[in-house]
């Protein structure tokens, strides 16, 4: 049976404004909005439209994270998704680690695709689709902004620097995606109801039996360098005198 | 202790990328550095060339490979991890490029990576942005396995030319996937100057209000010899191509002059331009977040103030 797994992370809601805790140990988290990655809602969408045109008969979404993170997970199942895992892991998980678990969740389910982001908001670290692909041995195709299957073969249309790459990848394949593939869907309330019902397996980080992924030692956290508001000029030729003096033009 | 890096370049076959300069740039921060530069192509003659001639550089290995014509990280990567061996750091510039590739290299060599490295602060640590550039983290690299990092380009200057390293070929034995093919490229805007590498660039946002005004901005950026870039508002809408997008998920830039117009300075956004030397903003909103951060801002409708400004310019 055909299946796509969709990788969930829980993040930091991309409308916080997020501050650093004055002591340097990491950023504020307590009452702070938590959201589905933006990118993996785009994921989750793109799954539901393959499955809907009958290229796949299921979509299983997966996250490593905190119990809290079933509220995202209930949101995807709102969504359409079909069943939910989470592994529950109350340390962060960085990106080897997470490969390395998403990979013991792939030969589980035997997926013929695994859709992620491209990147998680919180630590923009954009490395979990490659390396659950090396790890896996199996095609990737990141930054989609096009998918396209046919016959155990993807078409994907990628956003690179120079503008739009297209490669084709067998299948089973790791895409991950970019803001353009799709704009995911809203949830209704009946949706949110009936999500209540559908399964959400829950199991330990340690149960997978994952090898210990090595890991970066965050040592401190700084908030960046300020810059500073400048001033507002009246018209165009005191902005342009202004740009002169700088030597800018 | 010596520090043996490997750097990964980046280029289109004929012409190696800026980035891969700025990739050299970083590894001399690193502690006494041999810094060798990997190049895989088809046939990677001139890149090669190109590569020997940067300054700081011990030696440049070149691979050739029909397979190498085309970036498929699933092929370059066994490479990369071949020629990794003994290496301390293995290194690839954050364009769209190296984040394709380096993870895959990272996961194959067992090593967690560095992504977006800002800073060198020691040959295991580091600092780089997260959360949209709104923190700052210090990272140690953990011993037992090479540092695998993209390295932030717009965070470093391109390292000089004039040098003559020596070049290596380098047969590899290394069987490659035939489960990853190249189709085709369709180039976004080759003819303009590069958005990543120049000095002045004029961006447009969701008011420029259809593709055909967006091109107002070209005839300004003609006029300074800018590049064009675009939030992501008016890329989504199809004024742009996505290739312009500036900000968290687009491209980082550095340039010497920024000149944002219709655009309200999302912090996604934002996080593409904080090291551009001079931010201008034109907005008609005063409120609008962007002049939080403009050196000069200047309130009012674009399209009364574009035309003058390029009188004034012209
Ligand atoms: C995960 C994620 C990643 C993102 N990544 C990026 C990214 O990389 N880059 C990016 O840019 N955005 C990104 N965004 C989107 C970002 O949040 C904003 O939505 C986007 O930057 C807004 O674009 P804009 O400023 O053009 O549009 P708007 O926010 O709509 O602003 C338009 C501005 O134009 C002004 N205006 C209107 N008419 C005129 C006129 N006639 N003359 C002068 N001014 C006028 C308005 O006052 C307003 O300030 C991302 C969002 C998410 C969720
Ligand atoms: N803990 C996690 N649980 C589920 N999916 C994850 C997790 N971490 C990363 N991912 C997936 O990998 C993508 C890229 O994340 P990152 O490499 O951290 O930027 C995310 O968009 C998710 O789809």
């Amino acid at each position: 049976m055909s299946k796509i797994l969709v990788g969930i992370k829980r993040v930091v809601d991309f409308n916080v404004r997020v501050r650093v805790k004055p002591d340097g140990s990491g950023v504020v988290t307590e009452g702070v909005k938590m959201s589905i990655n933006p990118f993996d809602e785009i994921a989750l969408e793109e799954a539901l439209r393959i499955k809907e045109k009958g290229l796949a008969q299921e979509v299983v979404v997966a996250s490593i994270g905190p119990a809290d993170t079933q509220q995202q997970l209930r949101t995807a199942l709102a969504m359409g998704a079909d069943r939910a895992i989470l592994v529950q892991a109350d340390s962060l998980v960085q990106p080897l680690a997470a490969a390395r678990a998403i990979l013991a969740l792939v030969k589980r389910e035997q997926p013929m695709l695994v859709i992620l982001g491209k990147q998680a908001i919180d630590d923009d670290n954009n490395q979990t689709g490659q390396m659950l692909a090396a790890l896996w041995g199996r095609p990737q195709a990141t930054f989609a902004s096009r998918v396209e299957l046919k016959e155990g073969k993807a078409q994907v249309t990628r956003e690179v620097d120079a503008g739009l790459e297209t490669i084709e990848v067998d299948l089973p394949a790791v895409i991950t995606t970019d803001l353009r593939l799709n704009e995911p869907r809203y949830v209704k309330l009946p949706e949110i109801m009936k999500a209540k019902k559908k399964p959400l397996d829950t199991l330990p980080f340690a149960e997978l039996n994952t090898e210990a992924a090595p890991q970066l030692r965050v040592l401190r956290t700084d908030p960046p360098a300020q810059r500073q508001r400048g001033v507002i000029v009246k018209d165009v030729p005191e902005l342009v005198a202004a740009l002169k003096k700088k030597g800018l033009l | 202790m010596n520090s043996r890096v490997l750097i990964v370049a980046e280029h289109d076959g004929t012409k190696l990328n800026p980035s891969t300069a700025k990739c050299v740039t970083c590894a001399r921060a690193l502690p006494q550095p041999e810094i060798v530069i990997a190049v895989l192509a088809a046939d990677g003659g001139n890149v090669s060339t190109q590569a020997a001639a940067l300054q700081g550089v011990t030696r440049v290995l070149r691979v050739d490979q029909p397979g190498n014509a085309h970036a498929l990280a699933a092929t370059w990567a066994p490479q990369v991890v071949a020629l990794a061996q003994g290496y301390t750091h293995v290194l690839g510039p954050s364009t769209t490029f190296g984040k394709d590739l380096m993870p895959r290299v990272a996961a194959l060599l067992g090593a967690p990576q560095v992504s977006d490295l800002m800073a060198v602060e020691g040959a295991q640590k580091f600092r780089r942005p997260a959360y949209a550039g709104n923190a700052i983290l210090t990272v140690e690299a953990p011993a037992g396995s090479p540092v695998v990092a993209t390295v932030r380009v717009a965070s470093f200057e391109a390292a000089a030319t004039g040098g003559s390293a020596p070049i290596e070929s380098v047969n590899l034995k290394v069987e490659l996937p035939a489960h990853t093919r190249f189709v085709s490229i369709a180039a976004g805007s080759t003819d303009r100057p590069d958005l990543q590498t120049a000095t002045r660039v004029i961006s447009g946002g969701r008011a420029l209000g259809s593709a055909e005004n967006f091109k107002l901005l070209y005839n300004l950026a003609d006029k300074l010899g800018a590049a064009v870039g675009a939030s992501r508002a008016a890329v989504d809408a199809g004024y742009a191509p996505n290739d312009l997008q500036v900000g968290q998920t687009g491209k980082i830039i550095a340039p010497e002059l920024y000149i944002a117009i219709g655009i309200s300075g999302a912090i996604q956004h934002l996080t593409g331009i904080k090291d551009a030397r001079t931010i201008v903003a034109i907005n008609k909103d005063a409120e609008a977040p962007i002049f939080e951060v403009a050196d000069f801002g200047l309130v009012g409708d674009l399209f009364t103030i574009l035309p003058e400004l390029e009188k004034l310019i012209g």
